[in-house]
Protein backbone atom coordinates (compact mmCIF):
# COMPACT_ATOMS: atom_id res chain seq x y z
CA UNK A 1 0.00 0.00 0.00
CA UNK A 2 1.13 3.28 -1.06
CA UNK A 3 1.67 4.86 2.18
CA UNK A 4 3.24 8.62 3.22
CA UNK A 5 5.27 8.07 6.90
CA UNK A 6 4.22 10.28 9.05
CA UNK A 7 6.11 13.48 9.12
CA UNK A 8 6.82 13.33 5.83
CA UNK A 9 8.58 16.73 4.85
CA UNK A 10 6.79 16.27 1.34
CA UNK A 11 9.03 14.95 -1.84
CA UNK A 12 9.72 19.13 -2.56
CA UNK A 13 11.01 19.92 0.46
CA UNK A 14 14.64 20.70 1.58
CA UNK A 15 14.53 17.90 4.28
CA UNK A 16 13.54 15.14 1.12
CA UNK A 17 14.91 12.23 1.70
CA UNK A 18 17.12 13.40 4.69
CA UNK A 19 14.63 14.06 8.05
CA UNK A 20 14.25 11.49 10.70
CA UNK A 21 10.62 10.46 9.29
CA UNK A 22 12.06 9.40 5.98
CA UNK A 23 14.27 6.11 7.32
CA UNK A 24 12.36 3.04 5.75
CA UNK A 25 10.65 5.26 3.64
CA UNK A 26 11.44 3.17 -0.24
CA UNK A 27 11.22 6.42 -1.42
CA UNK A 28 13.86 7.93 0.94
CA UNK A 29 16.67 7.62 -1.82
CA UNK A 30 15.16 8.76 -4.81
CA UNK A 31 14.04 12.01 -2.87
CA UNK A 32 17.66 12.44 -0.80
CA UNK A 33 18.76 12.51 -5.06
CA UNK A 34 16.42 15.71 -5.36
CA UNK A 35 14.66 13.86 -7.82
CA UNK A 36 11.57 14.70 -6.19
CA UNK A 37 12.12 18.48 -6.40
CA UNK A 38 12.50 18.37 -9.80
CA UNK A 39 9.41 19.58 -11.86
CA UNK A 40 7.72 16.24 -13.55
CA UNK A 41 9.10 16.57 -17.51
CA UNK A 42 5.39 15.72 -18.47
CA UNK A 43 4.27 19.03 -17.70
CA UNK A 44 6.19 20.56 -20.18
CA UNK A 45 5.31 17.70 -22.95
CA UNK A 46 1.87 18.71 -22.39
CA UNK A 47 2.17 22.28 -22.71
CA UNK A 48 3.86 21.16 -26.07
CA UNK A 49 0.93 18.94 -27.10
CA UNK A 50 -1.30 21.30 -26.21
CA UNK A 51 -0.23 24.04 -28.33
CA UNK A 52 -2.79 22.93 -30.85
CA UNK A 53 -5.46 23.02 -28.12
CA UNK A 54 -7.42 26.71 -28.36
CA UNK A 55 -9.43 26.32 -25.33
CA UNK A 56 -9.72 23.74 -22.09
CA UNK A 57 -12.41 23.86 -19.86
CA UNK A 58 -12.49 21.51 -16.98
CA UNK A 59 -16.25 20.23 -15.58
CA UNK A 60 -16.19 19.98 -12.04
CA UNK A 61 -18.52 19.32 -8.82
CA UNK A 62 -17.67 19.06 -5.11
CA UNK A 63 -21.01 16.62 -5.41
CA UNK A 64 -21.32 13.50 -7.69
CA UNK A 65 -24.69 12.74 -9.64
CA UNK A 66 -25.13 16.32 -10.03
CA UNK A 67 -25.37 15.57 -13.77
CA UNK A 68 -21.05 16.75 -14.76
CA UNK A 69 -20.67 13.83 -17.22
CA UNK A 70 -24.37 14.55 -18.75
CA UNK A 71 -23.21 18.54 -19.10
CA UNK A 72 -20.02 17.16 -20.40
CA UNK A 73 -21.10 15.56 -23.18
CA UNK A 74 -23.66 17.69 -24.45
CA UNK A 75 -21.56 20.94 -24.26
CA UNK A 76 -19.20 18.59 -26.53
CA UNK A 77 -22.16 17.86 -28.48
CA UNK A 78 -23.46 21.53 -28.57
CA UNK A 79 -19.82 22.69 -29.67
CA UNK A 80 -19.49 19.94 -32.44
CA UNK A 81 -22.76 20.82 -33.85
CA UNK A 82 -20.82 23.55 -35.64
CA UNK A 83 -18.71 21.69 -38.17
CA UNK A 84 -16.20 23.92 -38.65
CA UNK A 85 -14.93 23.45 -34.70
CA UNK A 86 -12.92 20.85 -33.46
CA UNK A 87 -14.08 19.47 -30.18
CA UNK A 88 -12.25 16.84 -28.07
CA UNK A 89 -14.01 15.41 -24.71
CA UNK A 90 -11.36 13.76 -21.99
CA UNK A 91 -13.22 11.92 -19.37
CA UNK A 92 -10.75 11.52 -16.62
CA UNK A 93 -13.35 9.81 -13.82
CA UNK A 94 -11.07 6.04 -13.72
CA UNK A 95 -13.56 4.56 -11.39
CA UNK A 96 -16.88 5.42 -12.79
CA UNK A 97 -16.00 6.43 -16.51
CA UNK A 98 -19.65 7.44 -17.80
CA UNK A 99 -18.79 9.40 -21.00
CA UNK A 100 -18.13 6.37 -23.40
CA UNK A 101 -21.95 5.05 -22.57
CA UNK A 102 -23.51 8.86 -22.52
CA UNK A 103 -21.86 9.33 -26.28
CA UNK A 104 -22.58 5.97 -27.87
CA UNK A 105 -19.05 4.62 -27.91
CA UNK A 106 -19.80 2.07 -25.30
CA UNK A 107 -17.54 -0.88 -26.79
CA UNK A 108 -15.26 1.13 -28.95
CA UNK A 109 -11.50 0.59 -28.91
CA UNK A 110 -8.66 3.16 -28.60
CA UNK A 111 -5.95 2.46 -31.40
CA UNK A 112 -2.13 3.88 -31.38
CA UNK A 113 0.06 5.13 -34.17
CA UNK A 114 3.02 6.86 -34.06
CA UNK A 115 1.82 9.84 -33.62
CA UNK A 116 0.25 8.43 -30.10
CA UNK A 117 -3.27 7.55 -28.93
CA UNK A 118 -6.39 7.67 -31.23
CA UNK A 119 -9.18 8.98 -29.35
CA UNK A 120 -12.49 7.83 -30.95
CA UNK A 121 -14.78 10.00 -32.83
CA UNK A 122 -18.09 10.55 -32.62
CA UNK A 123 -18.48 13.08 -35.36
CA UNK A 124 -15.65 13.78 -37.55
CA UNK A 125 -15.31 17.22 -35.44
CA UNK A 126 -15.91 15.23 -32.22
CA UNK A 127 -13.13 13.17 -30.57
CA UNK A 128 -13.39 11.32 -27.30
CA UNK A 129 -10.97 9.91 -24.67
CA UNK A 130 -11.80 7.56 -21.90
CA UNK A 131 -10.54 4.79 -19.59
CA UNK A 132 -13.44 3.17 -20.19
CA UNK A 133 -12.39 2.49 -23.85
CA UNK A 134 -9.29 0.53 -22.12
CA UNK A 135 -11.46 -1.89 -20.68
CA UNK A 136 -12.46 -5.59 -22.00
CA UNK A 137 -15.54 -5.23 -20.01
CA UNK A 138 -17.43 -2.16 -19.04
CA UNK A 139 -18.63 -3.79 -15.68
CA UNK A 140 -14.83 -4.21 -14.93
CA UNK A 141 -13.81 -2.63 -11.95
CA UNK A 142 -11.17 0.18 -12.03
CA UNK A 143 -9.56 -0.45 -8.47
CA UNK A 144 -6.89 1.80 -8.38
CA UNK A 145 -4.88 3.77 -5.88
CA UNK A 146 -4.11 7.25 -6.70
CA UNK A 147 -0.84 7.44 -8.24
CA UNK A 148 -1.44 4.79 -10.03
CA UNK A 149 -4.80 7.06 -11.28
CA UNK A 150 -2.72 9.77 -11.74
CA UNK A 151 -0.17 8.01 -14.45
CA UNK A 152 -3.66 7.14 -16.66
CA UNK A 153 -4.08 10.75 -16.52
CA UNK A 154 -0.69 12.19 -17.47
CA UNK A 155 -0.93 9.85 -20.64
CA UNK A 156 -4.48 10.69 -21.83
CA UNK A 157 -2.51 14.41 -21.73
CA UNK A 158 0.28 13.11 -23.33
CA UNK A 159 -0.12 10.78 -25.59
CA UNK A 160 -3.35 11.07 -27.54
CA UNK A 161 -3.40 12.72 -30.58
CA UNK A 162 -5.84 15.51 -30.60
CA UNK A 163 -4.72 17.33 -33.47
CA UNK A 164 -6.04 20.77 -33.78
CA UNK A 165 -8.77 21.08 -31.31
CA UNK A 166 -11.11 25.17 -30.43
CA UNK A 167 -11.98 23.26 -27.08
CA UNK A 168 -10.89 20.32 -24.63
CA UNK A 169 -13.55 19.74 -22.21
CA UNK A 170 -12.36 17.43 -19.60
CA UNK A 171 -14.83 15.23 -17.46
CA UNK A 172 -13.98 14.81 -14.18
CA UNK A 173 -15.15 12.54 -11.22
CA UNK A 174 -16.71 13.79 -7.87
CA UNK A 175 -14.16 15.28 -5.16
CA UNK A 176 -11.09 17.81 -5.05
CA UNK A 177 -8.37 14.56 -4.62
CA UNK A 178 -5.79 12.92 -7.57
CA UNK A 179 -7.24 13.23 -10.23
CA UNK A 180 -8.51 16.74 -9.92
CA UNK A 181 -4.96 17.99 -8.29
CA UNK A 182 -3.36 15.88 -11.43
CA UNK A 183 -5.48 17.70 -14.03
CA UNK A 184 -4.74 20.86 -13.07
CA UNK A 185 -1.13 20.18 -12.47
CA UNK A 186 -0.36 18.65 -15.79
CA UNK A 187 -2.16 21.18 -17.04
CA UNK A 188 -0.57 24.04 -15.59
CA UNK A 189 1.93 25.30 -18.03
CA UNK A 190 -0.62 25.01 -20.60
CA UNK A 191 -2.94 27.69 -19.04
CA UNK A 192 -7.29 26.19 -18.17
CA UNK A 193 -9.59 29.27 -19.70
CA UNK A 194 -11.20 28.09 -16.81
CA UNK A 195 -13.70 25.51 -15.09
CA UNK A 196 -17.67 25.18 -15.20
CA UNK A 197 -19.07 24.29 -11.89
CA UNK A 198 -22.12 21.71 -11.56
CA UNK A 199 -24.76 21.41 -8.79
CA UNK A 200 -28.24 20.43 -8.07
CA UNK A 201 -29.95 23.30 -5.72
CA UNK A 202 -30.21 21.37 -2.45
CA UNK A 203 -27.85 22.88 0.48
CA UNK A 204 -25.83 18.97 0.44
CA UNK A 205 -24.95 19.51 -2.80
CA UNK A 206 -23.88 23.64 -2.50
CA UNK A 207 -21.71 22.29 0.39
CA UNK A 208 -19.48 20.07 -1.48
CA UNK A 209 -19.70 22.97 -4.68
CA UNK A 210 -18.13 25.55 -2.32
CA UNK A 211 -15.49 23.50 -1.60
CA UNK A 212 -14.78 22.78 -5.32
CA UNK A 213 -14.88 26.57 -5.84
CA UNK A 214 -12.32 27.16 -3.06
CA UNK A 215 -10.31 24.33 -4.36
CA UNK A 216 -10.37 26.26 -7.84
CA UNK A 217 -9.32 29.42 -5.99
CA UNK A 218 -6.33 27.27 -4.37
CA UNK A 219 -4.81 25.95 -7.78
CA UNK A 220 -5.94 29.25 -9.42
CA UNK A 221 -7.96 27.91 -11.67
CA UNK A 222 -10.48 30.42 -13.55
CA UNK A 223 -14.24 29.44 -12.51
CA UNK A 224 -16.30 30.44 -15.97
CA UNK A 225 -19.35 29.70 -13.78
CA UNK A 226 -22.08 27.34 -12.40
CA UNK A 227 -24.85 25.81 -14.03
CA UNK A 228 -27.88 24.30 -11.43
CA UNK A 229 -29.00 20.99 -13.13
CA UNK A 230 -32.08 19.31 -11.72
CA UNK A 231 -33.85 22.38 -11.08
CA UNK A 232 -37.53 21.84 -11.34
CA UNK A 233 -39.72 18.98 -11.75
CA UNK A 234 -42.98 19.77 -14.44
CA UNK A 235 -45.21 16.98 -14.64
CA UNK A 236 -45.99 16.23 -18.04
CA UNK A 237 -49.39 16.01 -16.88
CA UNK A 238 -50.42 18.79 -14.99
CA UNK A 239 -47.82 20.87 -15.23
CA UNK A 240 -47.39 21.25 -11.56
CA UNK A 241 -43.83 22.44 -10.94
CA UNK A 242 -42.52 20.27 -7.97
CA UNK A 243 -38.73 20.95 -6.77
CA UNK A 244 -37.52 17.69 -5.97
CA UNK A 245 -34.09 18.14 -4.84
CA UNK A 246 -35.27 21.90 -2.85
CA UNK A 247 -33.63 24.72 -2.52
CA UNK A 248 -33.75 25.18 1.41
CA UNK A 249 -30.93 27.96 0.96
CA UNK A 250 -31.64 29.81 -1.73
CA UNK A 251 -30.03 26.93 -4.78
CA UNK A 252 -27.19 28.00 -6.48
CA UNK A 253 -28.39 31.65 -6.98
CA UNK A 254 -27.54 32.61 -3.81
CA UNK A 255 -24.63 31.07 -3.59
CA UNK A 256 -23.21 32.64 -6.50
CA UNK A 257 -24.35 35.85 -5.41
CA UNK A 258 -23.02 35.49 -2.28
CA UNK A 259 -19.55 33.84 -3.87
CA UNK A 260 -19.49 36.71 -6.66
CA UNK A 261 -19.81 34.06 -9.72
CA UNK A 262 -21.62 33.67 -12.74
CA UNK A 263 -24.96 31.53 -12.24
CA UNK A 264 -24.28 30.06 -16.00
CA UNK A 265 -28.25 28.87 -16.07
CA UNK A 266 -30.46 26.50 -14.41
CA UNK A 267 -31.84 23.14 -15.89
CA UNK A 268 -35.11 21.53 -15.19
CA UNK A 269 -35.53 17.98 -14.61
CA UNK A 270 -36.19 16.07 -17.53
CA UNK A 271 -37.11 12.29 -17.81
CA UNK A 272 -35.16 12.86 -22.03
CA UNK A 273 -32.08 13.21 -20.84
CA UNK A 274 -31.76 10.11 -18.57
CA UNK A 275 -33.81 8.15 -22.39
CA UNK A 276 -30.58 10.46 -23.94
CA UNK A 277 -27.96 9.08 -21.73
CA UNK A 278 -28.67 5.45 -21.61
CA UNK A 279 -29.05 5.26 -25.84
CA UNK A 280 -26.00 7.37 -26.09
CA UNK A 281 -27.71 10.16 -28.03
CA UNK A 282 -27.35 13.62 -28.20
CA UNK A 283 -30.28 15.16 -25.94
CA UNK A 284 -30.06 18.15 -27.87
CA UNK A 285 -30.83 16.29 -30.84
CA UNK A 286 -33.08 13.71 -29.36
CA UNK A 287 -35.72 16.76 -27.51
CA UNK A 288 -34.43 20.28 -29.37
CA UNK A 289 -37.57 22.49 -28.05
CA UNK A 290 -37.33 21.09 -24.62
CA UNK A 291 -37.29 23.67 -21.50
CA UNK A 292 -34.21 21.76 -20.65
CA UNK A 293 -32.42 21.72 -24.53
CA UNK A 294 -32.93 25.31 -25.01
CA UNK A 295 -30.96 25.97 -21.21
CA UNK A 296 -28.34 24.10 -22.16
CA UNK A 297 -28.15 25.99 -25.13
CA UNK A 298 -27.94 29.09 -23.47
CA UNK A 299 -25.50 27.88 -21.43
CA UNK A 300 -23.27 26.54 -23.98
CA UNK A 301 -23.37 30.08 -25.75
CA UNK A 302 -22.01 31.62 -22.93
CA UNK A 303 -19.57 29.58 -22.11
CA UNK A 304 -18.48 29.97 -25.70
CA UNK A 305 -18.80 33.44 -24.95
CA UNK A 306 -16.06 33.58 -22.10
CA UNK A 307 -13.59 31.54 -24.24
CA UNK A 308 -13.84 34.02 -26.89
CA UNK A 309 -12.84 36.57 -24.38
CA UNK A 310 -10.03 34.67 -23.46
CA UNK A 311 -7.61 34.49 -26.42
CA UNK A 312 -4.53 31.96 -25.81
CA UNK A 313 -1.67 33.64 -26.16
CA UNK A 314 -0.53 33.13 -29.86
CA UNK A 315 2.59 32.46 -29.05
CA UNK A 316 3.93 29.91 -31.45
CA UNK A 317 2.79 31.81 -34.48
CA UNK A 318 5.06 31.18 -37.69
CA UNK A 319 7.58 33.78 -37.60
CA UNK A 320 6.91 35.29 -34.34
CA UNK B 1 -13.48 -3.67 16.46
CA UNK B 2 -14.23 -6.35 19.03
CA UNK B 3 -16.73 -4.57 20.73
CA UNK B 4 -18.45 -3.50 17.61
CA UNK B 5 -20.92 -6.40 16.58
CA UNK B 6 -22.30 -5.74 13.36
CA UNK B 7 -19.64 -3.42 10.29
CA UNK B 8 -21.94 -2.32 7.04
CA UNK B 9 -20.44 -0.64 4.44
CA UNK B 10 -22.59 1.14 2.12
CA UNK B 11 -20.90 1.59 -0.93
CA UNK B 12 -22.10 3.01 -5.07
CA UNK B 13 -20.01 3.07 -7.75
CA UNK B 14 -22.37 6.36 -8.83
CA UNK B 15 -22.23 9.03 -7.07
CA UNK B 16 -25.27 11.14 -5.83
CA UNK B 17 -27.35 8.30 -5.88
CA UNK B 18 -27.93 8.60 -2.44
CA UNK B 19 -25.40 6.08 -0.15
CA UNK B 20 -25.12 9.36 2.55
CA UNK B 21 -29.05 9.86 2.71
CA UNK B 22 -29.24 5.77 3.18
CA UNK B 23 -26.29 5.58 5.72
CA UNK B 24 -28.01 8.64 7.56
CA UNK B 25 -31.07 7.07 7.81
CA UNK B 26 -29.76 2.99 7.95
CA UNK B 27 -28.10 5.04 11.51
CA UNK B 28 -31.64 6.96 12.18
CA UNK B 29 -33.85 3.88 12.07
CA UNK B 30 -32.09 1.75 13.41
CA UNK B 31 -31.20 3.65 16.65
CA UNK B 32 -34.76 4.06 17.00
CA UNK B 33 -34.56 1.04 19.45
CA UNK B 34 -32.86 3.02 22.38
CA UNK B 35 -31.44 -0.32 23.29
CA UNK B 36 -29.62 -0.64 20.14
CA UNK B 37 -26.10 1.18 19.92
CA UNK B 38 -25.29 2.53 16.62
CA UNK B 39 -22.23 4.43 15.08
CA UNK B 40 -21.93 5.88 11.78
CA UNK B 41 -18.88 6.49 10.47
CA UNK B 42 -18.01 8.51 7.24
CA UNK B 43 -14.65 8.23 5.30
CA UNK B 44 -16.00 10.10 2.47
CA UNK B 45 -13.13 12.91 3.11
CA UNK B 46 -13.65 14.82 0.45
CA UNK B 47 -17.44 15.33 0.14
CA UNK B 48 -18.73 14.86 3.79
CA UNK B 49 -22.10 15.05 3.75
CA UNK B 50 -23.27 13.44 7.19
CA UNK B 51 -22.39 16.06 9.61
CA UNK B 52 -25.15 18.58 7.74
CA UNK B 53 -27.59 15.39 6.81
CA UNK B 54 -27.71 14.43 10.59
CA UNK B 55 -27.89 17.85 12.07
CA UNK B 56 -24.19 18.07 13.31
CA UNK B 57 -22.94 21.17 11.80
CA UNK B 58 -20.77 22.98 13.61
CA UNK B 59 -19.60 20.14 16.50
CA UNK B 60 -16.11 19.33 17.49
CA UNK B 61 -13.97 16.16 18.35
CA UNK B 62 -13.26 15.66 21.87
CA UNK B 63 -10.20 13.91 22.32
CA UNK B 64 -9.36 11.71 25.94
CA UNK B 65 -7.57 8.85 26.97
CA UNK B 66 -8.93 6.19 25.55
CA UNK B 67 -9.61 8.15 21.97
CA UNK B 68 -11.08 10.48 20.03
CA UNK B 69 -15.10 10.52 20.87
CA UNK B 70 -17.47 10.16 18.67
CA UNK B 71 -20.16 12.84 18.42
CA UNK B 72 -23.34 12.22 19.65
CA UNK B 73 -26.95 12.78 17.97
CA UNK B 74 -28.84 10.51 20.31
CA UNK B 75 -27.21 8.46 23.09
CA UNK B 76 -27.30 5.65 21.30
CA UNK B 77 -26.12 7.00 17.89
CA UNK B 78 -22.51 8.54 17.80
CA UNK B 79 -21.14 9.54 14.70
CA UNK B 80 -17.61 10.50 13.14
CA UNK B 81 -16.79 12.53 9.88
CA UNK B 82 -13.78 14.64 8.43
CA UNK B 83 -16.29 17.14 8.29
CA UNK B 84 -15.64 17.56 12.10
CA UNK B 85 -12.79 18.20 12.12
CA UNK B 86 -12.52 21.55 9.19
CA UNK B 87 -12.64 24.37 10.79
CA UNK B 88 -15.47 25.97 7.83
CA UNK B 89 -17.36 23.26 6.23
CA UNK B 90 -16.80 25.20 3.19
CA UNK B 91 -12.76 24.18 3.35
CA UNK B 92 -11.34 22.00 0.57
CA UNK B 93 -10.27 19.05 1.88
CA UNK B 94 -7.62 18.45 -1.07
CA UNK B 95 -5.87 15.27 0.08
CA UNK B 96 -4.13 12.18 -2.58
CA UNK B 97 -4.84 9.03 -1.25
CA UNK B 98 -2.51 8.02 0.95
CA UNK B 99 -2.98 10.80 3.45
CA UNK B 100 -6.84 10.25 3.02
CA UNK B 101 -6.09 6.54 3.93
CA UNK B 102 -4.06 7.78 6.82
CA UNK B 103 -7.08 9.49 7.94
CA UNK B 104 -9.39 6.43 7.23
CA UNK B 105 -6.68 4.55 9.21
CA UNK B 106 -7.21 6.90 12.71
CA UNK B 107 -11.05 6.97 12.08
CA UNK B 108 -11.05 3.08 12.68
CA UNK B 109 -8.27 2.60 15.05
CA UNK B 110 -8.89 5.44 17.27
CA UNK B 111 -12.45 6.64 17.75
CA UNK B 112 -13.15 5.48 20.66
CA UNK B 113 -17.04 3.85 20.00
CA UNK B 114 -17.13 2.37 22.76
CA UNK B 115 -19.95 -1.30 23.10
CA UNK B 116 -21.68 -1.03 19.50
CA UNK B 117 -24.21 -3.00 18.32
CA UNK B 118 -24.16 -1.59 14.10
CA UNK B 119 -21.13 0.34 12.82
CA UNK B 120 -22.29 1.74 9.49
CA UNK B 121 -19.37 3.14 6.87
CA UNK B 122 -20.66 5.58 4.67
CA UNK B 123 -18.35 5.86 1.62
CA UNK B 124 -17.94 8.25 -1.43
CA UNK B 125 -18.57 7.11 -4.86
CA UNK B 126 -16.15 4.94 -6.58
CA UNK B 127 -13.33 1.85 -6.41
CA UNK B 128 -10.45 3.58 -4.97
CA UNK B 129 -8.16 4.38 -2.19
CA UNK B 130 -11.09 4.80 0.37
CA UNK B 131 -12.69 1.73 -0.64
CA UNK B 132 -9.58 -0.08 -0.80
CA UNK B 133 -8.64 0.98 2.70
CA UNK B 134 -11.69 0.32 4.62
CA UNK B 135 -12.10 -2.87 3.49
CA UNK B 136 -8.11 -3.33 3.95
CA UNK B 137 -8.68 -2.22 7.46
CA UNK B 138 -11.56 -3.90 8.53
CA UNK B 139 -10.17 -6.92 6.76
CA UNK B 140 -9.44 -9.26 9.92
CA UNK B 141 -12.18 -7.72 12.08
CA UNK B 142 -15.07 -9.55 9.10
CA UNK B 143 -17.71 -7.01 7.78
CA UNK B 144 -21.02 -8.25 7.46
CA UNK B 145 -21.18 -7.07 4.54
CA UNK B 146 -21.99 -4.15 1.98
CA UNK B 147 -25.22 -2.15 0.68
CA UNK B 148 -25.06 -1.06 -2.49
CA UNK B 149 -26.95 1.93 -3.34
CA UNK B 150 -28.16 2.77 -7.15
CA UNK B 151 -30.94 4.74 -8.71
CA UNK B 152 -32.95 3.24 -11.81
CA UNK B 153 -31.01 4.36 -15.20
CA UNK B 154 -28.22 1.99 -16.66
CA UNK B 155 -25.60 4.89 -16.53
CA UNK B 156 -25.61 4.64 -12.74
CA UNK B 157 -26.27 0.71 -13.04
CA UNK B 158 -23.13 0.49 -15.20
CA UNK B 159 -20.98 2.01 -12.29
CA UNK B 160 -23.00 -0.20 -9.82
CA UNK B 161 -21.94 -2.96 -11.49
CA UNK B 162 -18.21 -1.98 -10.69
CA UNK B 163 -19.30 -1.57 -7.81
CA UNK B 164 -20.64 -5.32 -7.39
CA UNK B 165 -17.16 -6.67 -9.21
CA UNK B 166 -15.22 -4.76 -6.69
CA UNK B 167 -16.84 -6.41 -3.83
CA UNK B 168 -16.28 -9.69 -5.13
CA UNK B 169 -12.97 -9.09 -5.65
CA UNK B 170 -11.99 -8.16 -1.97
CA UNK B 171 -14.39 -10.86 -0.61
CA UNK B 172 -17.09 -8.42 0.63
CA UNK B 173 -20.38 -9.91 1.07
CA UNK B 174 -23.26 -8.06 -0.60
CA UNK B 175 -26.42 -7.60 1.28
CA UNK B 176 -28.05 -6.42 -0.89
CA UNK B 177 -29.23 -3.09 -3.37
CA UNK B 178 -31.53 -0.43 -2.71
CA UNK B 179 -32.71 1.31 -5.93
CA UNK B 180 -33.22 5.03 -5.25
CA UNK B 181 -35.31 7.58 -6.99
CA UNK B 182 -37.18 4.99 -8.46
CA UNK B 183 -40.21 7.02 -9.21
CA UNK B 184 -41.82 10.47 -8.64
CA UNK B 185 -45.68 10.88 -7.44
CA UNK B 186 -47.00 14.21 -8.36
CA UNK B 187 -48.15 15.52 -5.37
CA UNK B 188 -51.00 17.28 -7.81
CA UNK B 189 -52.19 14.90 -10.08
CA UNK B 190 -50.89 11.24 -8.65
CA UNK B 191 -49.14 11.26 -11.96
CA UNK B 192 -46.07 8.62 -11.40
CA UNK B 193 -42.84 9.41 -13.56
CA UNK B 194 -40.10 8.31 -13.44
CA UNK B 195 -37.34 10.80 -13.57
CA UNK B 196 -34.54 8.96 -14.10
CA UNK B 197 -35.76 5.84 -16.78
CA UNK B 198 -34.86 2.30 -15.84
CA UNK B 199 -33.66 1.86 -19.34
CA UNK B 200 -32.57 -1.28 -18.80
CA UNK B 201 -35.15 -2.36 -16.41
CA UNK B 202 -33.47 -0.74 -13.31
CA UNK B 203 -31.76 -2.40 -10.79
CA UNK B 204 -34.68 -5.47 -10.79
CA UNK B 205 -33.48 -6.59 -13.71
CA UNK B 206 -29.34 -5.82 -12.74
CA UNK B 207 -29.91 -7.53 -9.15
CA UNK B 208 -31.80 -11.11 -11.16
CA UNK B 209 -28.84 -10.88 -13.88
CA UNK B 210 -26.63 -10.79 -11.00
CA UNK B 211 -28.27 -13.02 -8.42
CA UNK B 212 -27.99 -10.87 -5.85
CA UNK B 213 -30.79 -9.50 -3.39
CA UNK B 214 -32.82 -6.64 -4.42
CA UNK B 215 -33.55 -5.00 -0.79
CA UNK B 216 -36.69 -2.33 -2.23
CA UNK B 217 -37.19 0.88 -4.35
CA UNK B 218 -37.57 4.18 -2.39
CA UNK B 219 -39.33 6.91 -4.75
CA UNK B 220 -38.48 10.36 -4.99
CA UNK B 221 -40.14 12.14 -2.30
CA UNK B 222 -38.82 16.60 -2.24
CA UNK B 223 -39.41 16.03 2.07
CA UNK B 224 -36.65 13.80 1.77
CA UNK B 225 -34.09 16.73 0.43
CA UNK B 226 -35.37 18.73 2.76
CA UNK B 227 -35.00 16.82 5.83
CA UNK B 228 -31.63 16.26 4.74
CA UNK B 229 -30.68 19.96 4.29
CA UNK B 230 -32.07 20.56 7.53
CA UNK B 231 -30.35 17.46 9.73
CA UNK B 232 -33.41 15.83 10.75
CA UNK B 233 -34.59 12.33 10.34
CA UNK B 234 -36.91 12.02 7.68
CA UNK B 235 -38.52 8.87 9.18
CA UNK B 236 -39.78 11.26 11.67
CA UNK B 237 -40.66 14.27 9.46
CA UNK B 238 -42.52 12.06 7.32
CA UNK B 239 -43.46 8.44 8.54
CA UNK B 240 -46.16 7.57 6.36
CA UNK B 241 -44.64 8.61 3.47
CA UNK B 242 -44.08 6.42 0.89
CA UNK B 243 -40.47 6.91 1.08
CA UNK B 244 -40.20 6.12 4.65
CA UNK B 245 -42.25 2.91 4.89
CA UNK B 246 -39.58 1.83 1.90
CA UNK B 247 -36.50 2.79 4.27
CA UNK B 248 -38.28 0.83 7.05
CA UNK B 249 -38.40 -2.30 5.00
CA UNK B 250 -34.79 -2.05 3.80
CA UNK B 251 -33.78 -1.50 7.13
CA UNK B 252 -35.88 -4.65 8.43
CA UNK B 253 -34.15 -6.80 5.72
CA UNK B 254 -30.84 -5.84 6.46
CA UNK B 255 -31.15 -6.43 10.14
CA UNK B 256 -32.52 -9.99 9.52
CA UNK B 257 -29.29 -10.76 7.25
CA UNK B 258 -27.12 -9.28 10.15
CA UNK B 259 -29.09 -11.14 12.53
CA UNK B 260 -28.02 -14.40 10.19
CA UNK B 261 -24.67 -13.66 10.79
CA UNK B 262 -23.90 -13.20 14.03
CA UNK B 263 -20.12 -12.38 15.32
CA UNK B 264 -17.95 -15.91 16.34
CA UNK B 265 -17.80 -15.62 20.16
CA UNK B 266 -14.38 -15.66 20.23
CA UNK B 267 -13.83 -13.08 23.26
CA UNK B 268 -16.30 -14.26 25.44
CA UNK B 269 -15.16 -14.36 29.00
CA UNK B 270 -13.33 -17.90 29.98
CA UNK B 271 -13.29 -19.09 26.35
Amino acid sequence: MEEVPQGCPGTGSAQAGRGASCQGCPNQRLCASGAGAAPDPAIEEIKEKMKTVKHKILVLSGKGGVGKSTFSAHLAHGLAEDENTQVALLDIDICGPSIPKIMGLEGEQVHQSGSGWSPVFVEDNLGVMSVGFLLSSPDDAVIWRGPKKNGMIKQFLRDVDWGEVDYLIVDTPPGTSDEHLSAVQYLSAARLDGAVIITTPQEVSLQDVRKEINFCHKVKVPIIGVVENMSVFVCPKCKKESQIFPPTTGGAEVMCQDLKIPLLGKVPLDPHIGKSCDKGQSFLMDAPASAAALAYRRIIQRIQEFCGHHQPKEEHLVGS
